[in-house]
């Protein structure tokens, strides 16, 4: 242990003492005292552990330079996170009923999940959707599709977040059109696209083109949405599935913020100035289990990203140097035993997450490992983020556990760890050479075996899994089921649309489309042009497939 | 090694979320047995393809986005068709209690669903190719 070393070197002979007392007497449980991510963890961290720590250097103020301790002066004095569940299911009719249900509940922000084909880029007709339409998110195929979803939902009173990646454009410029259409102008619109391709080849696996064409659309939108879009995030730079996909936290950490620099080397190399796009670039983590580990990881996240983009890449613009970060708690921490654990789970992520300072915050459903989540799960989830925010008191002072020796020592350890997995991105050539080469997909991978085998090895314990099992247990939780009537029905509507509209209107936006793609033009107002015909989301994507190809990852399974 | 067990592990559908079938994989090689593994996006043709030319003795399906009541009955048929339903499909994902039922009355007599021991999928596997080839 190089840790042991170097505080041998340094320590108090008070330390020292206390060090042998307890490694002579003290008996020890036979466990494993490791963090979630494997990582060592001390008996007890002292000052002795964080000696070097600079207040104003390493952690200043909140709301200055590097930003460890929060974005915001005041932070959640000023405004409480943002509480927004995900959700989407079925069809537009469906989800629009289920957004304005959570925005009477006092929801404060709009999270849209899509379904797979829609995600990849299929019409509810084509063959590969077939079972899948509405079924893990909302089925949109063109135009009217959004139009229904945001039905008596007033885009300029709401900021909505919509998770989509490949085929981010066109959803984003559908969103402008019900703008249009509601008379509300595109520079006022508030809210986030996903639209991270690069941990889609790493970790969530929804990808249509190859990397470059995939960079080249990002930063179309991001250029076009600096002018035309100011206030929408453009890209969520995302660990939470590189987590989600077994990851530890230091490399959803590492991965993450090694992505986000990526994007912003694309969009200098595409002739923007660093501080034209930056500032929309905002992040989503995932919070586990391990309390502490994930505070570390959000503060480190702060400091990290604040101290390249001005160091490294030379933004001059406070606002290029801020984390905003999402938080989902982990659905992979969830069981399917005892279901209504996962309540506890929860709560405790979540608490991690606005210990972080997180924007925003979603918290998973007890049943989400079973189905779908029920209305009645969605509620308690958002029930328990209102607790946290209004009884537990935490959200009254700022970065409460900075200074804590453990949680200081733990931060710097995670970017210590973050900058060795960066060196090593660096040395195969970058994220996308690194990604071809499967080097995320391996340590991943190899991360998520280890933590099977630690739990069916029983190292690790899993309530209701490995231990305290209630044997011959029956789940009781009624599940939302999406019938193969939404598939009927969402065909129906999409029929409809071909036959009403013009077709010579949609043939022309697709040729204008498919020279943009050819070419170097931007590619969202075409896009644009293309929504507003009601050409429909698979047909632009097949234009694009045709120019761009289509990605294929080598399986490799280990 | 003419007699180590094959196993076709595979993701049908458009989800992306491949850890299990992964960690699967990783735990049925260690545990002595050929696997291939069809990395992502595979149709159902392209699975019982794979299936025939590798000549596996189990099929095992990853799906965590719900259509699994879709794509287990196109891999029971479409192998049946082939004229290999001797093949033993099995899988695992988000897969509710009821539905797991119904597939079993089509075939598939055991499903694995979040929690699972790794060891017990590759005792059932181990114990099912071992009654079928008698």
């Amino acid at each position: 242990m190089t840790d042991a070393k170097k505080k041998g070197a340094t320590a108090t002979d008070a330390r020292r003492a206390w060090d042998e007392k307890v490694s002579s007497s003290a008996r020890q449980r036979d466990a494993l005292f490791t963090s979630i991510s494997g990582e060592e963890v001390d008996l007890l961290y002292t000052p002795e552990d964080i000696a070097d720590l600079d207040y104003e250097r390493d952690l200043s103020f909140p709301g200055e330079f590097p930003y460890t301790r929060g974005v915001r002066s005041n932070m959640y004095r000023g405004r409480l996170w943002t509480m927004r569940q995900f959700s989407g299911f079925g069809t537009p009719e469906d989800s629009n009923r289920r957004n304005k249900f959570l925005l009477d509940h006092g929801q404060t922000g709009l999270s849209v999940a899509f379904d797979l084909p829609t995600i990849m880029g299929y019409d509810s007709d084509h063959e590969r959707a077939e079972g899948e339409v509405g079924v893990c998110g909302v089925a949109i195929d063109s135009l009217r599709d959004m139009e229904t979803l945001f039905d008596g939902i007033p885009l300029d009173k709401v900021s909505t977040s919509m998770t989509i990646n490949a085929p981010a454009a066109v959803l984003l410029a559908m969103y402008i059109c019900v703008g249009e259409k509601q008379g509300v102008p595109s520079e006022t619109l508030r809210g986030t696209l996903q639209n991270d391709l690069l941990k889609e080849y790493i970790a969530q696996k929804t990808w249509i083109f190859p990397p470059n064409p995939s960079m080249r659309i990002i930063t179309d939108i991001m250029s076009y949405c600096a002018e035309h879009v100011p206030q929408w995030n453009t890209i969520s730079i995302s660990g939470y599935h590189i987590r989600e996909a077994g990851s530890t936290a230091l490399q959803e950490l590492a991965f993450t913020l090694a992505d986000g620099f990526a994007y912003v080397e694309a969009g200098i190399a595409a002739g923007m100035d660093v501080d034209e796009f930056a500032p929309r670039l905002s992040h989503f983590f995932n919070s586990h289990l391990d309390f502490f580990e994930e505070v570390a990881k959000f503060r480190a996240a702060r400091r990290i990203w604040a101290t390249d983009m001005r160091e490294k890449y030379g933004a001059k613009n406070p606002k290029s140097w801020l984390m905003r970060f999402h938080t989902q708690t982990a659905g992979c921490s969830l069981t399917a035993q005892q279901p209504f654990n996962n309540v506890v789970r929860t709560a405790l992520e979540g608490l991690a997450a606005v210990m972080g300072g997180t924007q925003s915050l979603h918290t998973n459903s007890m049943d989400e490992t079973l189905a779908l989540p029920s209305e009645e799960a969605v509620h308690v989830a958002l029930r328990t983020q209102q607790v946290i925010a209004f009884e537990s008191g935490v959200a009254n002072v700022i970065d409460p556990l900075g200074g804590s020796y453990y949680v200081e020592a733990l931060t710097d350890k995670m970017e210590k760890g973050c900058r060795e997995y960066f060196e090593q991105i660096e040395k195969l050539g970058g994220v996308i050479p690194a990604i071809e080469k499967g080097f995320f997909q391996r340590e991943i991978a190899r991360a998520a075996f280890r933590y099977q085998r630690e739990i069916e090895e029983k190292k690790r314990i899993v309530v209701g899994v490995n231990d305290y099992v209630d044997e011959g247990e029956e789940i009781k939780i009624d599940l939302l089921r999406i019938g193969p009537e939404v598939e009927v029905r969402q065909k129906k509507v999409l029929s409809d649309v071909r036959r009403d509209r013009d077709d010579a209107g949609v043939t022309a936006a697709l040729a204008g489309l498919r020279a943009a793609a050819e070419g170097t033009d931007n590619l969202m107002p075409h896009f644009i042009d293309c929504c507003r015909v009601y050409a429909t989301e698979g047909e632009m994507i097949d234009v694009l497939r045709e120019v761009f190809g289509e990605y294929r990852e080598p399986p490799i399974y280990w | 090694m003419a007699d180590r067990i094959r196993v076709l592990v595979a993701k049908p559908g458009l989800d992306g979320h491949d850890r299990g079938a992964k960690v699967v994989a990783s735990a049925l090689r260690d545990a002595g047995m050929e696997v291939i593994y069809t990395g992502l996006h595979q149709t159902p043709e392209m699975i019982v393809n794979a299936a025939i030319q590798e000549d596996v003795d189990v099929v095992a399906l990853s799906i965590l986005s719900g259509a699994h009541m879709t794509m287990f009955p196109r891999v029971l048929k479409l192998l049946k068709e082939a004229g290999a339903d001797d093949v033993v499909v099995t899988g695992g994902g988000v897969i509710p209690a009821e539905d797991m039922a119904e597939l079993a009355k089509m075939g598939v007599d055991r499903l694995f669903g979040p929690g699972s021991d790794t060891r017990e999928i590759a005792a059932y596997i181990r114990e099912i190719v071992a009654t079928k080839r008698g």
